[in-house]
């Protein structure tokens, strides 16, 4: 226990690594995944082809492949990025494609006959997302939406096989110097817990409040 | 496409053609322009040459390379063998009548979800043997695996049950199935057809998290091509081959998975919670819509 306290701040900073980590992975994953919805419901055929393959790639790839070929393999290619740079590109890049398929799920759910009311009444593709999808969609989107936070905030993790001094990694260097194994992993995963905790309690407080009031 | 998309961009007129045609083109131009730059990158630096390429035609580059597939066959298929029933009696233990053992249930699943992957094994691989629990290397990357996995599975099982019509349960309990009888006779056998499809796509996220190996130094794909850069510096292309054969057999499974759901769902006519990407599986979340390892 005494360990803990001794090295609090060193604990402390790793929780804002993967803090920070986790915020630019969730909203680049956000942002991006807002664009590669936007290509797969377009007219645009080319755009619909590489939303597609983009998606079916980086759903399939491993994270831990992503980041090695990131970190270890780019390098080789003349481009170097700052390490932990890397690592939230990386997080951000796969966790777009979930966040993607789960906006593609939400405005799927919306009733056709939004979108056909919103055509008849003379919209364009865009003000159809802007003004009728989308706010509708984002109700459904809540929940995929937070199973892709607390996914990202995991995944942060594994960062830590790669060097970046996270939570995980901290709390392995501290196990490796002293013997106090066991404290120091549930401290983690509480932390962990924790997090994915509040993650969760925002996520049902949106959703009740865009919930339809019948 | 659902019909949703088709009503958002319904028969463009023809300045609606025309702009659609200019941004093909567009979009076009700029992918290839994007590509052409990165091809350029690389054989500035040399990593488009032959030679890097073709030593992974040759024989004990392919042997590696196979032992790794192999091991990470052999880490994946044990996991699921594991996970899957551990799973299922989670998901039962969670429906139980009994409190104490709902509970119990419910705070497994509820933790070991929102616990990384990596900090169980380094807890095994660091912490656990200085108390006597020094694991095979193999058991080390699966046993943590099957914790994780269960957790998640349980969900995917507890969503099937209880997505099944009730008629069945009511209908057991008529003819005189007791609780157990019933679960076992009638409902399990359709909760588990029902989620077949997620399972497999969950066998996608159980091969992801097999390549935590590299942290345990279990010789599966991740490893194997790890150990081949320390030898031969080929860095880009051992990592690129190695993910391209993850999002290959990756794939393939999704495929399997789809394919599943649509010879089930022509069978019971669409009911039922659906596992692939193109549907949500309401209650039981990372039905491989979450990233994970």
């Amino acid at each position: 226990m005494h360990l803990i306290i001794n090295h609090f701040g060193f604990l402390m900073q790793g929780v804002l690594y993967t803090l920070g980590l986790t915020a630019i992975g969730f909203v680049g994953a956000l942002l991006l995944g807002t664009v590669l919805a936007v290509c797969r419901v377009g007219p645009i055929t080319p755009l619909r082809v590489i939303g597609s393959a983009y998606v079916e790639f980086f759903r399939n790839i491993p994270l831990l492949s992503l980041l090695v070929l990131f970190i270890f393999g780019l390098p080789d290619a003349g481009v170097t990025i700052p390490l932990f740079a890397s690592a939230a590109i990386c997080l951000a890049l796969s966790a777009s494609a979930f966040a993607c398929e789960a906006m593609r799920g939400g405005i799927n759910s919306v009733s056709v006959g939004q979108a056909e009311a919103a055509r008849a009444i003379g919209l364009s593709f865009v003000e159809v997302l802007r003004f009728v999808v989308l706010p509708q969609a984002f109700r459904a989107m809540v929940q995929p939406l937070v199973n892709v936070f607390i996914g990202v905030l995991l995944s942060s993790a594994l960062a830590a096989a790669v060097g970046v001094a996270e939570l995980t990694n901290r709390t392995q260097q501290l196990n490796l110097k002293y013997a106090e194994a066991v404290v120091c992993f549930l401290f983690a995963g509480a932390v962990y817990l924790l997090i994915a905790l509040a993650g969760g309690t925002v996520g049902s407080r949106l959703e009740r409040m865009l919930a339809i009031k019948r | 496409m659902s019909s949703a998309n088709r009503v958002l961009f319904d028969a463009p007129g023809p300045r609606g053609r025309r702009r659609i045609r200019t941004l093909t083109v567009a979009s076009v131009a700029v992918l290839a322009i994007i590509v052409a730059a990165a091809l350029k990158q690389l054989g500035d630096h040399g990593q488009l040459a032959a030679y890097r390429w073709q030593a992974f035609t040759t024989v004990p580059y392919l042997r590696v390379l196979g032992e790794g597939l192999w091991g990470t066959l052999k880490a994946t298929g044990m996991s699921a063998v594991l996970a899957f029933p551990l799973g299922a009696l989670l998901a039962l233990m969670r429906l139980s009548r009994r409190r104490p053992v709902r509970m119990l249930a419910v705070g497994y699943i509820e933790v070991f979800r929102s616990i990384p992957l990596l900090l169980l094994i380094y807890a095994f691989l660091l912490a656990l043997p200085r108390y006597g629990v020094n694991l095979p290397v193999f058991w080390k990357l699966v046993v943590p695996i099957v914790m994780v996995m269960s957790a998640i599975i349980a969900e995917v099982f507890r969503a099937g049950i209880l997505a099944l019509d009730r008629g069945q349960s009511e209908a057991a309990e008529a003819i005189g199935f007791r609780y157990w009888q019933a679960m076992r006779l009638v409902i399990l056998p359709q909760a588990t057809r029902l989620v077949l499809p997620s399972l497999i796509a969950q066998l996608v996220t159980v091969l992801k998290e097999s390549t935590l190996g590299y942290a345990v130094s279990y010789p599966e794909l991740m490893k194997q091509g790890d150990f081949l850069t320390a030898r031969t510096h080929l860095l880009f292309q051992t990592f690129v081959i190695v993910a391209v054969i993850y999002v290959v057999i990756n794939f393939l499974l999704g495929r399997l998975a789809s394919l599943v759901e649509r010879r089930l769902s022509r069978r019971t006519g669409g009911a039922g919670p659906r596992a692939t990407q193109d549907t949500q599986l309401a209650n039981a979340p990372n039905a491989g819509l979450a990233p994970t390892a």
